[in-house]
């Protein structure tokens, strides 16, 4: 009684656990069940039970009600569907104006305002492509074909690289002085070299849309949730669930609504945009000192003036953070759009990882992620950027990057026309190198890919082999074999022991939507997958932070190489473990592991630096040895922001395992994978990233409410 | 004697969700302890007072006393919950915004205790910003700021960014954006309080110094009793939202109206806040020596005089008539019998 007095927490843990372990095994396998079935699909079988809902006929088989619950929620992705349907073909039929038939023609509301909206993006895509690149498409789109073709003169002639290539270093320079501009002035060069400008223009120039319409969306959306607490409470838990939404599940209703193309692109990568975007600008906001307000207040700002005047300005740091980090999301999104016919560097990208050709796919990732770096650390210098007073300099001082770069306007143009002559019969290098006439390194990384297969086959298959069977089929087995009111329960209760009823019917909610959907079993699939991920990343991060940490360049060389992988987009992780692993869960998880160790990582070192040095010099006066600072002050103090860093890791496993899907796995992210080719796929492919938002979201709001309480219980903020 | 420029009559700031419900129920006798219980926290209870032209009001208090709160509600930073507030004549909770914004622009400044200054902006930019927001164009608005960065003797540093100056530099540059508009009534909230003790002091010296040549009527608020001492016409002591007294120095120093007050005045070197008249003796003007003071002459600074008299000492006016006495014992009374009375 003693024991259960002084540790109550402890005894209701185990109680769980017991509770748990109990409902496991006394609720058996169905002897008819088969793991991993769409519980949903649309074979008619009579042995299944069917039942109608909204109009909707959900099939399935029915088994007990402890084992799986029946997928009450099927009609959702169907209904979703039709509804979509409905809204681009039949809603509101009205009169529209045709430009080329010229005569009203009948189309539905919806249809039209995407059609326009495509159009638009379209236009915007093409203007900055064609002004990087050259073509016809700008000028079209404010005459005719008609007229193209009797002013044959009249296209866009497109940038040589080398006036690109040092207009970037310019940029860079300003921005960030000198490394910076070296770093740009390399990383263009290098891409002109080696063949890849094309695509890489096509890729800068869909971010260059993407990146400003998602800024100003944010920023205006931020504002507006700033000023109006309504609008920020209906805002927030769509926040919430885009967070931790997997990119691709956006795509497929996006392919309903605006079709194939880089302008669908452009939309979805708002989507995903957006939202960070708007915390960054609340963030950003809520952080103005109160006094400086007032002080906007007292000098007689109206409420147009106190906010562009005083709080953005003020909040300028945490805005343009912001706009670093819609620039990754789009690079994350310029791969991952290539889906649906996104063009550039991440169409490229894919095709070679289809074609397994890794030499090939190392190339177009090698120079995504450069731009990827060059564009994360300008807008990083850009927010680091102090003001400068220009009050006393002359006109040439002033103006003198921009007349810099006149210069070299003209110097590039005239070493393009000198390349013309000089080249006469082949390609004007001094223009633009074509795709694949640059230098190539891909023969080079693919006999090393067969190099390291023919030497350390053996070796990599018995470890490949061993991780299988020994550690990852079991792990699987046991999260299916889990009957779901024992999950429900497990995940319920600790809801319940560490954030009270609320966090329990919170939790509870979100579980029970996964589990009455259609995808229960690969839910499962995906938790297994991510679990496995989190916890071998979590030993890795935590142990290197641990050890970066005892020493400040250590530390400080640790987290510059987290922001680089940090950079690089998702996407790219695949290739180096595709050459090493094959297809196999294997490399799947290991993308999952490098990737998910990244925050692991740095909230270690962050949460250990945040412990405040007057603790440790008083720990170091009361004569601790080293082991015992780390151990009985560093980590109890440091462990709240770690857990954070576990939230981190958990999204971005979940993150890659939804996107190892590409390679082939069996869980959630292979359905939505298949529903982007299926006509009818929209509804399943939301319903499928709602549920792994909600698996995100479960871990999310269990160890946010612990972190919190814990905070408060240690009194840090 | 004139209209007062800021006139508060029985002003409440209540924090709350019903508050307003409650004061009205409370029918003007509000108590702390069952608002708290209520949810409610009482931010300011019945203060009136009212302040001249030309005149300087030190509101006085620790920290949660209210006093930052009555000073919001005079500005309007926040809406007071009940009672009456004029300035210049004008009801001031019932303008408009855009009146609101005009009383701002042209007759109000305020100085903040963290400085408050823009970041993004250097220090005349700073300085102008007030002017610009009116519509005053660049060229004429930076002309003005520079006077002002004259003013407060930051010349040399009008193109630093507040990142680069110290705190009290900082607060010279929210000072002289506070007067850049040359408004009439002058908000001070703590100015100095976030400055070292040193810098502490010769801002308070400069700040009379423009006070003498500048006579605004201000509103001073402080928790540093002897600052108050130091620089106001007028005290008030303010503790939990309510004005336990209002008085001039002197008064305060001699006659502390509650106990809370007391204890405040009990350290206070009284020879450093009370003058000659405070003390004097009016109806002897018979049997005194050769010496004579001025009547508002701080006792420190001739008590070494008139201590070495034996006989009383005149007191004289400006114009050298005398208008009082004052005996030697009397100043030994003063500095030493008031603690001991205490002890």
């Amino acid at each position: 009684m003693e024991i259960l007095k002084k540790y109550p927490k402890l005894f209701q843990w185990l109680f769980l656990l017991i509770i748990f372990f109990a409902l496991c095994f006394a609720i058996d396998v169905p002897e008819t069940y088969k793991f991993i079935r769409g519980q949903a699909e649309f074979v008619k079988d009579p042995n299944q039970s069917t039942f109608v809902f909204l109009g909707k006929e959900v099939r399935y088989y029915a088994f007990d009600v402890f084992w799986r619950l029946p997928p009450l929620l099927g009609w959702l992705p169907i209904w979703i569907n039709d509804s979509l349907f409905f809204l681009m073909n039949d809603w509101m039929p009205m009169e529209f104006w045709n430009e080329d038939t010229q005569e009203y023609k009948t189309r539905p509301l919806v249809l039209q305002i995407t059609r326009n909206l495509t159009a638009f993006m379209t236009f915007l895509i093409e203007l900055i492509r064609e002004i990087l690149l050259g073509g016809l498409e700008t000028i079209v789109a404010f005459t005719s074909w008609d007229w193209i073709d009797a002013n044959p003169w009249a296209e866009l002639p497109g940038l040589p690289w080398t006036i690109v290539a040092a207009g970037s270093a310019i940029l860079a320079y300003k921005l960030g002085g000198k490394g910076l501009a070296i770093f740009a002035g390399l990383a263009m060069t290098y891409i002109s070299i080696f063949g890849q400008w094309k695509p890489s223009m096509q890729t800068l120039s869909f971010i260059l849309v993407a990146a400003p319409l998602s800024f100003i969306f944010g920023l205006s959306l931020g504002i507006a949730a700033f000023k109006s607490k309504r609008v920020e409470k209906a805002l927030y838990p769509i926040l919430l669930v885009m967070q931790t939404m997997p990119q691709y599940a956006v795509l497929v209703p996006a392919l309903v609504l605006f079709g194939v193309g880089d302008h669908a692109a452009v939309i979805i990568t708002m989507i995903v945009a957006v939202p960070p975007m708007i915390l960054l600008t609340l963030l950003g906001l809520r952080a103005v000192p109160p006094e400086v307000i007032e002080a906007g207040r007292m000098s007689g700002c109206n409420n147009w003036q106190l906010m562009f005047k005083v709080l953005i300005p003020t909040a300028r740091r945490d805005i343009l953070i912001g706009v670093n980090q819609v620039i990754m999301v789009c690079f994350s999104m310029a791969v991952i759009s290539a889906f649906i016919g996104a063009k550039g560097l991440g169409f490229n990208l894919l095709l070679a990882l289809n074609q397994l050709n890794i030499g090939l796919a190392l190339e177009a990732g090698l120079c995504i992620s450069l731009i990827a770096i060059l564009l994360d650390k300008m807008s990083l210098a850009w927010a680091n950027k102090q003001v400068d007073y220009f009050g006393n300099l002359n006109f040439f001082q002033r103006n003198k990057n921009s007349l810099f770069f006149g210069l070299i306007m003209i110097v590039g143009i005239a070493l393009a026309y000198f390349g013309s002559i000089y080249f006469k019969d082949g390609y004007n290098y001094l223009f633009e190198v074509p795709h694949n006439k640059g230098i190539s390194t891909a023969d080079f990384w693919n006999k090393g890919v067969d190099w390291i297969f023919d030497t350390f086959f053996v070796y990599i298959k018995a470890f490949n082999t061993w991780l299988i069977v020994e550690v990852l089929q079991p792990m699987r087995a046991l999260y299916l074999r889990m009957p779901a009111i024992a999950t429900i329960v497990l995940v319920v209760g600790a809801g319940y022991l560490i954030g009270g009823t609320r966090s329990a019917l919170v939790v509870c909610g979100l579980t029970l939507f996964i589990a009455l959907s259609p995808w229960w079993d690969r839910a499962l699939v995906t938790t297994y997958m991510a679990t496995f991920g989190v916890i071998v990343s979590c030993i890795i991060g935590f142990t290197v932070g641990t050890l970066c940490f005892q020493n400040k360049h250590s530390t400080k060389f640790m987290l510059n190489v987290c922001d680089i992988f940090q950079t690089f987009p998702s996407f790219v992780y695949l290739i180096p473990v595709m050459m090493l692993f094959g297809i196999t869960d294997t490399s799947v998880l290991i993308a999952v592991i490098v990737y998910a160790t990244i925050p692991a990582t740095r909230y270690t070192i962050e949460g250990l630096r945040s412990v405040p040095s007057g603790l440790h010099d008083a720990a170091t006066m009361s004569g601790v040895t080293k082991f015992q600072r780390l151990f009985k002050i560093e980590f109890p103090l440091a462990f709240p922001h770690m857990m954070l860093g576990l939230n981190q890791t958990i999204v971005f496993a979940l993150f890659m395992v939804i996107i190892g899907a590409f390679i082939g796995t069996e869980d959630l992210g292979q359905y939505i994978l298949k529903a982007l080719s299926d006509k009818k796929g929209a509804g399943i492919g939301l319903t499928l990233g709602i549920c792994v938002a909600f698996i995100g979201l479960i871990f999310d709001n269990l160890i946010r409410t612990w972190v919190d309480k814990r905070k408060k219980h240690l009194g840090i903020d | 004697m004139s209209e007062p420029v800021i006139k508060c009559e029985s002003v409440y700031k209540i924090f709350g969700e019903n508050a307003e419900t409650m004061l009205n129920e409370a029918n003007g006798n509000v108590d702390a302890k069952t608002f708290q219980e209520n949810g409610c926290i009482v931010g300011v209870n019945n203060a009136s007072f009212e302040v001249s032209k030309g005149e300087m009001l030190v509101v006085m208090g620790l920290s949660g006393s209210g006093k930052s709160t009555l000073l919001r509600c005079i500005s309007r930073l926040t809406d007071a919950t009940g009672g009456k507030i004029f300035i210049e004549g004008q009801d001031l909770l019932n303008l408009n915004n855009k009146e609101l914004i005009e009383l701002r622009r042209n007759k109000m400044g305020m100085v903040f205790q963290s400085f408050a200054l823009l970041p993004h902006k250097t220090v005349v930019e700073n300085i102008a910003f007030p002017l610009q927001i009116k519509g005053i164009n660049t060229g004429e608005s930076i002309n003005k700021a520079m006077d002002m960065v004259k003013l407060v003797g930051l010349d040399g540093r009008e193109n630093y960014f507040p990142r680069e100056l110290s705190g009290g530099q900082q607060q010279r540059v929210g000072i002289a954006r506070s007067l850049a508009v040359e408004p009439d009534i002058w908000f001070l909230d703590e100015p100095f309080s976030a400055l070292d003790p040193l810098i502490r002091k010769e801002m308070q010296d400069e700040f009379l110094r423009l006070q003498e040549k500048l006579q605004k009527t201000i509103m001073f608020i402080t928790h540093d009793f002897d600052e108050a001492l130091k620089l106001a016409d007028r005290i008030a002591i303010m503790k939990d939202g309510i004005i336990e007294q209002l008085d001039t120095p002197a008064n305060i120093v001699l006659n502390p109206a509650t106990e809370y007050v007391r204890k405040f005045t009990e350290e206070v070197p009284r020879e450093k806040v009370l003058l000659i008249e405070d003390v004097m003796d009016s109806s002897a003007t018979e049997n005194i020596g050769d010496l004579k003071v001025l009547r508002d002459e701080i006792i420190e600074n001739v008590a070494e005089k008139i201590l070495t008299q034996e006989k009383t000492v005149a007191v004289i006016d400006n114009n050298n008539n005398i208008v009082g006495s004052i005996n030697p014992t009397k100043i030994i009374n003063t500095v030493f019998g008031g603690r001991k009375n205490n002890n």
